[in-house]
């Protein structure tokens, strides 16, 4: 506690005072930063106003990726929006399928099986993973470190190897349904994404003793965009900025979705809330969902040939044989694909993405037109806590506090 | 686990009461506030002040218009609906807040809801983006203005009128372009 309260003390007192004798000292200069620039990850614009190498005034500026999803929701309906939740953190598309799925189920009311919630636990890990992987690689590149940058990189493709092994595709999967997944896992692929943790975890290793203790990085991150679990808590931070901050909260723990409960981790948590904190974080949630994996993996072991997909024809799409041989199936899939409705009523479903709480808040007028979905992103937040985390400090840290504070601008403009 | 909904009613009981509003049903199992537009503001506060809710996850509003159900008549036929959403980590429970609101045009008394900005400093965006949508004001949030559309944006994109194609959706940078074509006029 006491250490903390240091920090914020030393970066006061270096940046703080006005040089009275200093003539250029308090002429504000407008510095336009983005939207097009590599270092703010994506079309955000920072207006910031400079006093020399001091931010003293941080204003984001987004919407430059604005494509009305929500609108799009309400015009396509429940079913055909899918394919655009994968468009919103495209660095973990599985994970938002994952999320909006729940919120329809939640909705409906609607059972999965076990077989399809632990595919759907190892995607989501696994989706987890390749997004920390971008956060970290990315952060460290924007400081300089680019080896880093390189080897999570390399790592991330042989992730997507394994996605798009069962999937087909590397990126936009919309594998999930109502209900469960769209197709089984292979047994031979079960073994393939088994042996790629051995590697990985062998990897993490190697990347923290090139970065944690490395003295520019430490030098670069300790005490730079730091914030207080009082002030995350205030500026509605959750996930690995939440929990940088000192706070251990998890909703897969807190409360948990899609068979959480079951499975042994840990949620690490940081001390000081600063951008080295929310690295460490970062870092030893890769080892933990990976060991979520591992364990959703000896489970899909277990359950071979189980159902991966709920028998609720009222959502449920028949298997394709059948609507070719079956005139009641043939008008199930004709409801469904045209005039899919879900039950009058309102649902929030939250789930632990690797930004923070991706919550779906949908209502439904009982028609095949949803009366509003709104997506809470966690992305959004992250870049309204920037100028708390960047007032004051110098116009380079700047750069460790985008990098830290992780966001993706797909789904925060949504 | 999270709390039950019997459970959260029964820790917010001695809080709600004395305050405006009543209970409504909600299919996800989520306590569900109904406060009176004049009284939202306190509900708000209270559960802030006293319930231990740190997060205020969302605030959003619903678009009634063309709904097949009738809207409430206690209301005068309000259109639009504002949700509140606020979630508390040490007692692991969230709640949603919901209030009618009177009128249905931007800029209309009445068409406003009160701000939480200064309970949750996080909720400003949600407000802005609230506004920006659909055109409701948020009284006591200082400088509310949009957060994805231009400024110069004179539509409420996720109003139930605006078409999903968008009205002259290049009408801007054709104004913009015209004006850097000119021989006098861009600096552009």
């Amino acid at each position: 506690m006491t250490l903390q309260k240091d920090i914020f003390e030393y970066r006061a007192g270096a940046m703080g005072e006005l040089d009275p004798d200093d003539p250029l000292s308090g002429q504000l200069v407008e510095l336009n930063v983005g939207p097009s620039h590599p270092a703010t990850h994506g079309v955000l614009r920072l207006k910031v106003m400079a006093d020399g190498e001091i931010m003293r005034e941080v204003e984001p500026v987004v919407g430059y990726l604005h494509r009305g999803k929500e609108k799009t929701c309400e015009s396509l309906g429940w079913r055909k929006f899918f394919v655009h939740t994968d468009r919103l953190d495209y660095l973990q598309p599985l994970l938002n399928n994952c999320g909006y799925a729940m919120a329809l189920e939640k909705l409906a009311h609607l059972e999965v099986p076990e077989r399809a919630q632990i595919i759907r636990v190892l995607l989501m890990e696994t989706s987890r993973i390749m997004s920390h992987l971008i956060a970290i690689g990315v952060s460290a590149m924007d400081l300089g470190a680019i080896s880093m940058f390189f080897f999570t990189f390399d790592q991330r493709e042989k992730a997507y190897d394994l996605i798009d092994g069962y999937t087909g595709h590397r990126m936009n999967n919309t594998y999930i349904r109502m209900g469960g997944v769209y197709a089984d896992i292979e047994p031979e692929l079960e073994e393939q994404w088994a042996g790629y943790f051995e590697q990985f975890l062998a990897d993490i290793d190697q990347w923290e003793e090139l970065l944690t203790g490395n003295r520019i990085w430490y030098e670069r991150n300790r005490g730079i965009a730091a914030m207080t679990r009082e002030q995350a808590l205030a500026w509605g931070m959750t996930g690995p900025n939440l929990r940088g901050s000192g706070v251990e909260y998890d909703i897969r723990k807190a409360e948990p979705y899609s068979g959480y409960e079951d499975y042994d981790f840990e949620v690490a948590v940081g001390t000081l809330g600063d951008a080295y904190d929310r690295y460490l974080v970062r870092i030893e949630e890769l080892r933990q969902s990976a060991r979520i994996c591992k364990q959703a993996l000896a489970r899909l072991k277990d359950t071979r040939g189980g159902e991966f997909l709920a028998e609720d024809r009222r959502y449920v799409l028949p298997p394709h044989g059948d609507v070719q041989s079956s005139m009641e199936e043939l008008i199930h899939q004709f409801k469904i694909v045209t005039d899919m409705r879900l039950p009058r009523g309102e649902a929030y479903m939250g789930v632990e993405s690797s930004k923070g709480e991706l919550g779906f808040y949908i209502a439904s007028d009982g028609t095949a037109k949803p009366l509003r979905c709104h997506m809470r992103a966690p992305s959004l937040l992250n870049i309204q806590v920037l100028p708390l985390l960047t007032e004051g400090q110098l116009l380079s840290d700047m750069v460790a506090a985008i990098g830290s504070a992780d966001f993706v601008m797909g789904e925060c403009d949504r | 686990m999270s709390r039950s909904l019997e459970a959260t009613r029964e820790r917010l009981a001695p809080i709600l009461a004395g305050l405006d509003h009543k209970e409504e049903e909600s299919r996800d199992g989520m306590l569900t506030l109904r406060a009176p537009q004049d009284g939202v503001r306190a509900v708000l506060a209270g559960l802030h002040a006293k319930a231990g809710y740190e997060l205020c996850t969302i605030v959003t509003a619903v678009d009634h218009d063309e709904a097949p159900t009738p809207r409430p008549q206690d209301t005068g036929g309000a259109r639009f609906e504002v949700v509140w959403q606020l979630h508390s980590i040490t007692s692991n429970d969230r709640v949603r807040v919901k209030c009618w609101l009177a009128g249905e045009e931007p800029g209309e008394a009445g068409f406003s809801a009160p701000t939480v900005m200064d309970l949750w400093p996080g909720a400003a965006y949600f407000e802005r983006e609230c506004f920006d949508m659909f055109g409701i004001g948020f009284d006591g949030h200082e400088g509310l203005k949009r957060l994805m559309m231009p400024d110069a944006y004179e539509y409420y994109p996720l109003r139930k009128e605006f078409p999903h194609g968008g009205i002259e959706p290049d009408r801007l940078y054709k104004a913009w372009d015209k004006q850097r074509r000119q021989p006098s006029g861009g600096t552009a």
